[in-house]
């Protein structure tokens, strides 16, 4: 799969990281690979999910 | 009242009322009991109604923890999303932020305009104080959501005590890394409320701060720029507060100081007391375990749990963070608070009883056992706990 249209889900909030879009609040520039993110990163809404923990979408 | 409807996994239908949906009222108008004093001090010309809200939170209301049975009802998980959804509910949370600037004006109206005592001018401080602390709890609630809007109420809310930063340190800081020895807001076995006190405020500032400049670097953008989310907080509340001194004049500055401590005791009193001496377990990677229910400690007294929009099921909170406050379940066998949180606060500011009744429930949790290993423990305590309890 195309890194660039993948997206990756918390399990727990549902929130959706897109790689496409990345998360201009977060500060994460369109583009940015799930990859690239921090390996600190967490979920941006629930804050208890980390980057391990993510799902990708298409895996499902 | 609202039936919500719901099929099982096995097909069968599920019918839902909630009996306390009306009873969620009352966090939204809790607040205004600065205004029944004010109200009852107007009416007799006695100051002493000025103290009624004091005797409502402080004795009434654990009373009424203590003689109301316990709720440990839960909605059925299938209905769960339609209660999530009732926007009924989330109104509510609403109504509740316009409540505690109405109590913050009031109050500092009425000292402005009224010659009071020290102890009545002294009183209704800290009435007004403990009202924001409520606000704070608001600010959680709607903090915790993921939509604009609601992010925007808790900046608003939490300016009213000057607290705008608690968003993010809690957000991103408590709930990472609850029950640990590095959290701020998590306070351990051996560490009295006002030790607890001095270390979490300067810690959830640090926290936020540092958590909120590394999002601006990443965006590449100063700390001092619009775009910080504190900051934006910390210009209504200064715009409020400047505007309460430009009304009413200078002497309500130590009104506004004594109000703003107070509102961040109510904070400091609910963390002291929500994870007291509870610690996450290492795993062999050296990794903390996830944050599990028996990491916090709950409450399901009835009367402060709908004063306080549930903040009391705190292990369901933790576990599901942005659950609504409506939907948050009790579970069996969670470590459980003699009394209401309200209640819980008061046994709070006076140590040794604090000592002797939680460290006693603490050490009989079974998942501890008995075993210091397990606690998270006062450094400065440690050798004190350690012989008490014949460990090495």
């Amino acid at each position: 799969m195309n890194k660039l249209t993948a997206k990756h889900q918390c399990p727990e909030c549902l929130y959706i990281y897109d790689a496409k879009i990345g998360d201009e609040y977060e500060g994460y520039d369109p583009g940015t690979l799930f990859e690239d993110l921090p390996n600190d990163f967490s979920c941006p809404d629930c804050s208890v999910r980390f980057k391990i923990d993510f799902i990708e979408l298409s895996s499902i | 009242m609202t039936t919500y409807s719901a099929y099982s996994n096995t097909g069968s239908k599920i019918l839902y009322k909630d009996k306390k949906r009306w009873f969620w009222l009352l966090s939204s108008i809790f607040p205004l009991q600065a205004i029944a004093g004010i109200y009852g001090h107007h009416i007799t010309g006695n100051q002493l109604w000025l103290l009624l809200p004091l005797i409502f939170i402080y004795i009434l209301a654990p009373l009424l923890d203590f003689i109301l049975e316990e709720d440990t009802n839960n909605p059925p998980e299938e209905v769960t999303l339609l209660l999530n959804s009732d926007s009924y509910y989330r109104i509510l949370t609403y109504i509740a932020v316009p409540m505690h600037f109405i109590g913050l004006i009031a109050a500092a109206w009425w000292i402005s305009t009224n010659q009071l005592d020290w102890w009545g001018y002294l009183s209704l401080s800290i009435v007004a104080g403990n009202i924001s602390g409520l606000g704070i709890n608001t600010g959680h609630e709607l903090g915790h959501k993921k939509g604009k809007f609601e992010k925007n109420l808790a900046k608003l809310v939490l300016a009213v005590p000057f607290y705008g930063h608690f968003t993010i340190d809690h957000n991103q800081g408590h709930h990472r890394e609850v029950a640990t020895p590095m959290d701020g807001s998590s306070s351990r076995m051996g560490e009295s409320f006002y030790a607890f006190v001095c270390r979490e405020i300067p810690a959830a500032i640090t926290r936020s701060f540092g958590t909120e400049n590394i999002r601006l670097q990443r965006r590449k953008q100063d700390f001092l720029c619009f775009d910080n989310q504190i900051l934006q907080s910390y210009v209504i509340s200064t715009i409020l507060q400047g505007s309460i001194i430009v009304i009413f004049g200078l002497k309500i500055i130590p009104f506004l100081f004594i109000h703003n401590i107070f509102a961040w005791l109510q904070l400091s009193s609910a963390n002291y007391i929500e994870h007291y001496g509870l610690l996450r377990q290492k795993d062999e990677l050296d990794h903390y375990e996830r944050c599990k229910p028996h990491h916090s400690w709950n409450s399901n007294h009835v009367f402060s749990n709908l004063v306080l929009f549930h903040l009391q099921r705190h292990s369901d909170h933790h576990t599901h963070p942005t659950r609504r406050y409506q939907s948050l379940r009790n579970y069996d066998d969670l470590p459980s608070l003699p009394n209401g949180y309200l209640g819980c606060y008061l046994i709070a500011y006076i140590p040794w009883l604090w000592f002797y009744i939680m460290d006693k429930k603490l050490l009989k949790l079974s998942h501890i056992n008995g075993d210091l290993r397990k606690i998270n423990i006062h450094p400065a305590k440690k050798l004190t706990l350690m012989n008490k309890y014949q460990q090495t």
